[in-house]
């Protein structure tokens, strides 16, 4: 008897784990796999941009069609709402409610801006005649650079639901996961931003 | 982060908290989002600049020049943006990142591959014509 008691005594601490026993969320894998689909997605399009990319149909082509200054413009708002995202990371881990708001806000118009530029770009485009309709290069050009805009559209959204979240419920760890998923979005729609400006607007510029 | 804190002693509080850092990979830092802008800036300049000012003159230099910024930018925002590691979620991220770029790097050769050579075999020379009349 004495002997049990002694060995169950010592036996104790070794099942006692302080490290192992949470397991570690999947939440940020199962995202970061959501994004990696999605990559797929914008990899299809990239091909069908590229097999359909110089099909003009006697059409205009990129040349006449593409308006670099504005696009650097628009390159640079997607740029400034990636570092400003990021202080928004960076107030949330000193615990600060009011500064991820105002930074998640300033995102958010950044975003805002990106869209509208984009929006005023295709109206023009479709105002000369250069709709999705005219050619295999239009069709294609307006489904990869229209499914981004899409994304960012709906980033902006999550980005307004998010700021509702924080204000109301504060920064929980909830909401801290969700804003790290949003981070992870948001960042991985200016990677493909950048495969955009470089291989549609100044490769075809280039000609 | 730190649901239970109280029962444990500040031992546990802290070795909890460093495993929800380990878990929900690196945030970066204010030094590193810095120089992830810093350098993005700099390799968006100078691609708009080699087209928009004309600096090389061979249109095939500038088209690999702005394919060869743009790579570099990309891994500059997975590192510095994204926190990307071998080490997050015990390397899986990274794997799936590699086997994306595998699939990705498949597509986009395939379908150029392909296509080009189909366009190329269906060229105004190639008539029906011509067809018949080759071996």
């Amino acid at each position: 008897m004495a002997s049990n008691s002694t060995a169950s005594a010592t036996e104790a601490p070794v099942f006692y784990q302080t490290e192992e026993a949470h397991p570690p969320s999947s939440t940020m894998l199962g995202f970061w796999l959501y994004l990696m689909s999605d990559c797929l997605i914008f990899a299809a399009l990239f091909a069908t941009y590229g097999v359909l990319g110089r099909s003009y149909a006697a059409g205009p082509g990129p040349k006449e069609l593409f308006d670099l200054p504005l696009v650097a413009v628009n390159t640079s708002m997607l740029l400034f709402s990636s570092i400003t995202y990021g202080f928004a990371m960076l107030s949330m881990e000193r615990g600060s409610k009011g500064g991820t708001l105002g930074w998640l806000a300033i995102t958010g118009l950044f975003g805002v801006a990106f869209v509208g530029l984009e929006l005023f770009e295709f109206t023009h485009l479709i105002m000369e005649g250069a709709g999705p309709q005219r050619s295999a290069f239009l069709s294609s050009f307006f489904t990869l650079v229209g499914t981004h805009g899409v994304h960012v559209t709906c980033g902006i959204i999550w980005l307004i639901t998010l700021m509702v979240q924080v204000s109301r419920l504060g920064l929980t760890a909830a909401n801290k996961r969700r804003l790290m998923c949003l981070s992870l979005f948001w960042h991985f729609l200016d990677v493909i931003w950048i495969g955009v400006f470089s291989f549609v607007y100044l490769m075809g510029v280039l000609g | 982060m730190s649901a239970h804190p109280e029962a444990h002693g500040a031992h546990h509080a802290h070795g909890h908290d460093d495993h929800g850092h380990g878990d929900a990979a690196a945030h970066g830092s204010l030094k590193g989002y810095l120089i992830g802008f810093i350098l993005s800036v700099i390799l968006t300049a100078i691609p708009f600049w080699l087209v928009m000012a004309n600096v090389i003159d061979s249109a095939t230099g500038t088209a690999a020049a702005i394919m060869a910024l743009g790579v570099v930018q990309i891994i500059v925002h997975m590192i510095y943006f994204l926190h990307m590691n071998t080490r997050s979620e015990g390397g899986w991220t990274m794997l799936a990142l590699i086997f994306t770029l595998i699939l990705v790097a498949i597509t986009l050769s395939g379908s150029l591959w392909v296509m080009y050579h189909l366009n190329h075999n269906m060229m105004p020379g190639m008539s029906p014509e011509l067809m018949r009349e080759m071996p």
